[in-house]
């Protein structure tokens, strides 16, 4: 045998999550923010454009960031890693949605409820996501590509519909209006008291907690575990075998990856964080209609490993962040240059050009909610901005955020000889 | 000599093409095999059917006393007979370890659930077969290019992470395709050198489709040619060498050298 002395000490450390120091620092530095941002933080709620986040407001937006991570983790598993476009997301999320609802929800005439505690209903949500996603994965193993990408299109639209049927009602709700989810209130089991109620402001150790910091603490501690676990999949013989399938198929095959096994897999776990991400997406609306579940919700996964990019989970923590609140920030652009109108502001000649108030005024941007056409409200520059920032990435850094920090990060490491 | 491999009349067609025509051949446990032959006379399609991407219509492969015929590629692998192609089918967008690593997926106990989990067997599993890796890496010389995403190398140096990724399978018999094809003199001798390395070090038995003759003529120990699809000749070295047939495939050119 070709045995030589072990000159490599540890592959442990060269497989941990941060290597570096000067990622356990910014690791570090990321939680030290993460547990502070909830208590009103003075400075940041001075800073334009982010001091929203300084701001209790905030809370829930960041809080639905979580868990819509949660859901692109699964589908960076599934798009990213493997290679299987799917813009079926939304359906299996709306799987989970009402899994989590017929076990956690309360029952009535109208719907079906079971009104098991969280412990049940959220990985039940997952399970049922997974299941539904292993009965499509067989169709799905034949599909390559754009087929792919149209057949799970079909299933948002088939799943919209299923919810509008009479049996689809006992699940999901009027139309119209939607049921209520169960709520993040930990029981242990069917009881009156829960040992943690979400909904009201409480005491924990020395701090005051309001009930949406707890939400916020309880989508974190989940978007934590998915990230452990989208991470080890991905560091693991798992995750290999499906990046072997995604750069080549047959090669994949004759090496001894089980296209099949692997595919299943993918859509299973994929469809399983997609199911606990829709279920609480839910439950913190607390009601919704069955077309909450649609083509656009797909689509936003899409923009997210697109944006973040190159399959990586910090690609896809860098995506979700910047879809997510990149709607909030251009809203409170908004807001801060309508301010600066009001009280004459230094910027108020900028942001007189760029707003429209009135019907003689103009400029890009409109602060009516309902615009029939130019200039186009707040909402609409998101969605056109998705669709921009898309084609940008996908022409100019197809590795996305995670591409661009790269470059960055070499670019110091070479400093000051970097070029 | 125990035979570990034997093709019995194996007769694949693509509708009217048939690329391979009635073709039997045995492999002996360690021997250094060679197909030659020239363009389109079915040497990569015999490969394609041992591995079973392609299924033979009529015949039998027996692959150390148990037919194959009908396996799924995967589990062939799994049975211990690993590849590499003629156009490199390295996967991409991985790093040079991560492929070994692929190759190494056959020999990984293991489920989704506990990589999953990482804290235990998951992650002595991926200790152990990283150091199997490290192996492989030093044997081919190509420590350099460790973290390095394939597709970035020389194509050299991924013909080179193509034998390894092979190797890594821990395999009973390795199928060779062209594996010096579009290569300079100097990296045609590290890899004969390879070859010879493996069977005399590791002891696997190889099958090599090669298109230089000057190497097969000195590397192999025995050979078989095939000429649209059907066997021509078979036998030493130096015997195929002066067949009739087979210098009239090659038409007398390139066997003198
Ligand atoms: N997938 C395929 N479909 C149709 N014909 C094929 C296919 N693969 C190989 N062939 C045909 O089979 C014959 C043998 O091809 P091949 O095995 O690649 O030859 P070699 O490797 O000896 O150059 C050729 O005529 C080729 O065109
Ligand atoms: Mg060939």
């Amino acid at each position: 045998m070709f045995r030589r002395p072990n000159l490599y000490t540890s592959y442990e450390a060269e497989n941990q999550i941060f290597p570096t120091w000067t990622q356990r620092g910014l690791a570090a530095l990321a939680i030290i923010i993460l547990l502070l941002m909830p208590f009103d933080v003075p400075v940041i709620s001075q800073i334009p454009i982010v001091r929203f986040l300084g701001d209790s407001n905030w809370l829930r937006p960041v809080a639905t960031m979580f868990i819509i991570l949660v859901g692109a983790l699964g589908f960076n598993l599934l798009a990213g890693v493997a290679g299987q476009v799917s813009l079926g997301h939304a359906f299996f999320m709306g799987a989970g949605a009402y899994t989590a609802a017929f076990l956690g929800g309360e029952g009535t005439d109208a719907v079906y409820g079971l009104g098991l505690p969280i412990w049940i209903w959220l990985p039940g949500a997952g399970v049922g996501a997974a299941l539904v996603g292993m009965i499509i994965a067989p169709v799905a193993v034949k599909l390559r590509g754009l087929y792919l990408a149209i057949v799970t299109l079909g299933l948002v639209f088939i799943g919209i519909h299923m919810g509008n049927t009479s049996w689809g009602k006992k699940f999901a709700g009027d139309p119209g209006l939607g049921r209520s989810f169960p709520t993040f209130d930990i029981r242990l089991w069917k009881e009156e008291e829960p040992l943690l109620l979400m909904d009201d402001d409480s005491k924990w150790l020395w701090f005051e907690v309001s009930d949406s910091q707890k939400t916020y603490f309880f989508t974190l501690v989940i978007a934590i575990i998915a990230l452990l676990v989208a991470k080890n999949l991905a560091r693991s013989k798992t995750g290999r075998a499906l990046q072997a399938i995604r750069d080549r198929d047959i090669a994949a095959e004759v090496m001894g990856v089980s296209e099949f096994r692997y595919k299943l897999i993918a859509f299973a776990v994929s469809s399983f964080f997609a199911g606990v991400s829709g279920a609480m997406f839910a439950s913190l609306a607390g009601k919704l209609p069955a077309i909450q579940w649609n083509l656009f919700l797909s689509v936003e996964f899409v923009a997210i490993i697109l944006i973040g990019g190159a399959g990586t989970v910090a690609g896809t923590v860098m995506g979700t962040v910047f879809v997510i609140l990149l709607p909030l920030m251009i809203e409170e652009l908004t807001i801060w240059l309508s301010e600066q109108i009001d009280q004459g502001g230094l910027f108020s000649p900028v942001a007189n050009f760029l707003l429209t108030e009135g019907p003689d005024d103009f400029g890009p941007i409109s602060i009516a909610t309902q615009t029939p056409g130019w200039p186009l409200n707040v909402f609409d520059w998101n969605i056109a901005l998705y669709g921009l920032l898309i084609i940008v990435f996908l022409i100019f850094e197809p590795l996305g955020l995670y591409g661009i920090w790269i470059s960055i990060r070499n670019y110091w490491k070479g400093w000051p000889f970097s070029y | 000599m125990t035979q570990i491999l034997n093709v019995n009349e194996i007769t694949l067609r693509f509708g009217g093409v048939t690329a391979i025509n009635n073709v039997s051949f045995h492999v002996n446990e360690g021997e250094l095999f060679s197909i030659i032959g020239p363009n389109g006379a079915g040497k990569t399609s015999i490969f394609n059917t041992l591995s079973q991407v392609y299924r033979p219509q009529e015949g039998d492969i027996v692959w150390k006393g148990k037919s194959i015929m009908g396996e799924r590629p995967d589990r062939v692998a799994e049975m211990g007979i690993a590849r590499t192609f003629q156009n490199i089918e390295l996967f991409a967008n991985m790093t040079v370890v991560d492929n070994l690593l692929t190759g190494r997926h056959v020999r990984m106990q293991g489920s989704w659930l506990t990589d999953a989990l990482w804290f235990g067997p998951a992650k002595k599993r991926e200790m152990e077969n990283r150091r199997k890796v490290e192996d492989i890496v030093d044997f081919l010389e190509i420590e350099q290019f460790r973290k390095h995403p394939v597709a970035m190398l020389p194509y050299g140096i991924q013909k080179r992470v193509e034998l390894g990724r092979a190797l890594s399978m821990d395999p009973e018999l390795l199928l060779l395709d062209e594996p010096v094809a579009g290569m300079n003199q100097e990296e045609t001798e590290d890899m004969a050198r390879f070859i010879l390395d493996i069977r005399r070090e590791l002891g696997i038995a190889m099958i090599l489709v090669e298109h230089d003759m000057g190497l097969v003529m000195d590397i192999a120990d025995r050979i078989m040619v095939l000429d649209f699809g059907q066997k021509i000749a078979e036998g030493l070295p130096e015997d195929v060498q002066k067949h009739p047939d087979v210098i009239a495939a090659y038409l007398g050119g390139e066997l003198t050298n």
